[in-house]
């Protein structure tokens, strides 16, 4: 079970995003690979993604995506479950409409695993304005999840879908963008997005964690112990983002991005990042980047409460603990053009590596740490390091 | 009524003024550095899709990020 309903509704975003000025965008195809590596986790599959255009007026996109998990993370290892595999699939169509320089876009995304089905509907619609230096965009999404819980027979092992346990969470997405020209060589790119969601907002396999008798700041406890996390059923988060693309006087491009997040259960959230993008040898185009983040914990959010009812909230979610990441990518594409057949035109091979590194400060490692072992609370902070590769293949037409 | 004269006026200018057609200060001609694959927002959708979402099961800020998707565990 993961989170993955915001991802569709940004997948819809993506999907039925308004091109960029009043024009189709490119037929294109293209298959990727990913692979994620990190905390205990691999993650990988194909993403294949077709564009295609009908006369003028009209395009359509259809992405097929898996996820193949294999999980063995720190939430799985503490809980004592073992090892587990999974499969999600992604499916997504989009349409969009060009009429005049507004560009009208719809989509659906729905994605299913065994105990996790999501759908996500969206709209949007884009303006070019101004000689064309300007483009707004306005966006919906309402996306509906469904959520169940795989639990374990204590006698044989089998594992199955508990039929008792039904929850659900309702979305919503509202988002404007600009797009400004400022200069010949410097664009820039303002969003705004508002997510409400509804529902059981947590995680059915991870648990809170308190003292044993009870623990204060002067009062160490002897020993912990674990139950349920108990999320607030609502939660409204604002993001808004800046981002400026400068053409440098060699043929590059530099990309500056800043966004601020704020939301309902307390977190704030900084993300800063910068890339440069060199063509280089005729057929090449190299990048690096570099990306930090940095929020702080949800009100509610502690590793160790003093007492099991200690408030009304309680949760242990190291995505809700502060934490900061510093994430270092770095990029390789192989462009040729195709000759051979009339029906393509170009197509382009990439490689991108990416390395993340995050640091909790207060989510701690209690893979070695048994109840009774060490002091609660004495335990040391978690971190992560993380691999991510994409290796894709695009083709336009 | 002098005064009210010259604020009349002065607020027709300023109307007439916005409402003037707003001359691109970029030229058609002079956006071929812009038109550049590299000054592209979105190069790569599905690459982009993905690696946002990588992101997003790792932290708790989403959203505003102008594309996303894509998927990986998160427990």
């Amino acid at each position: 079970m993961r989170r993955q309903s915001p991802l569709l509704a940004l997948a819809g975003l993506l999907l039925a995003a308004a091109a960029q000025g009043a024009q189709l965008p490119e037929e294109r195809a293209d298959l990727l690979y990913h692979r994620y590596s990190g905390g205990g986790i691999t993650v990988e599959g194909p993403s294949v993604l077709v564009r295609k255009n009908f006369g003028d007026s009209f395009s359509a996109t259809a992405n097929y995506y898996v996820d193949a998990i294999t999980s063995a993370s720190v939430d799985v290892v503490v809980s004592g479950a073992s090892e587990y595999k999974e499969r999600r699939d992604q499916k997504s169509l989009a349409l969009d409409y060009l009429h005049g320089k507004s560009t009208w876009s719809a989509s659906y995304v729905e994605s299913a695993e065994n105990d996790y089905k999501a759908g996500t509907w969206s709209l949007g619609v884009s303006q070019d304005m101004f000689g064309d230096l300007t483009t707004v965009s306005f966006g919906y999404s309402q996306g509906h999840d469904r959520i169940r819980r795989t639990i374990q027979d204590q006698l044989t092992g089998e594992k199955f879908v508990d039929p008792d346990f039904q929850r659900s969470i309702d979305r919503r997405n509202y988002r404007v963008g600009v797009t400004q020209v400022l200069t010949r060589n410097l664009l820039l790119s303002l969003n705004f997005e508002t997510v409400t969601e509804e529902g059981y907002l947590q995680n059915p396999y991870r648990f809170r964690r308190f003292c044993v008798p009870f623990c204060d700041a002067s009062t160490p406890a002897d020993s912990w112990s674990t139950q349920g996390e108990i999320f607030p059923a609502t939660r409204t988060g604002n993001a808004g983002s800046g981002r400026l693309k400068y053409y440098l006087p060699w043929r590059a491009a530099l990309d500056g991005s800043y966004r601020f997040y704020s939301d309902t259960w307390g977190i704030r959230a900084h993300t800063a990042g910068i890339e440069y993008t060199q063509p280089m040898w005729g057929r090449w185009v190299l990048s690096g980047s570099y990306r930090y983040y940095s929020q702080n914990s949800a009100d509610f959010f502690s590793d160790l409460f003093p007492f099991e009812e200690a408030q009304n909230f309680m949760v242990r979610d190291k995505e809700a603990s502060a934490l900061k990441s510093h994430t270092v990518g770095i990029g390789a594409a192989y462009e040729f053009p195709i000759t051979w057949t009339s029906w393509l035109k170009r197509g382009s091979v990439n490689l991108s590596l990416t390395h993340m590194m995050i640091d909790y400060s207060q989510f701690r490692d209690l893979r070695d740490y048994p109840p009774g072992s060490v002091t609660p609370g004495s335990e040391p902070l978690y971190s992560l390091d993380a691999n991510v590769i994409q290796f894709y293949l695009s083709l336009w037409f | 009524m002098r005064k009210a004269l010259l604020f009349t006026c002065a607020a027709a200018l300023l109307a007439g003024t916005a409402c003037a057609p707003i001359e691109p200060w970029v030229k058609p001609y002079e956006r071929e550095h812009l038109a550049d694959p590299i000054m592209s927002l979105t190069p790569n959708p599905v690459s982009a899709a993905y690696i946002d979402h990588v992101y997003e099961v790792r932290e708790g800020a989403k959203g505003a990020t102008g594309g996303g998707g894509g998927g990986c565990g998160c427990n």
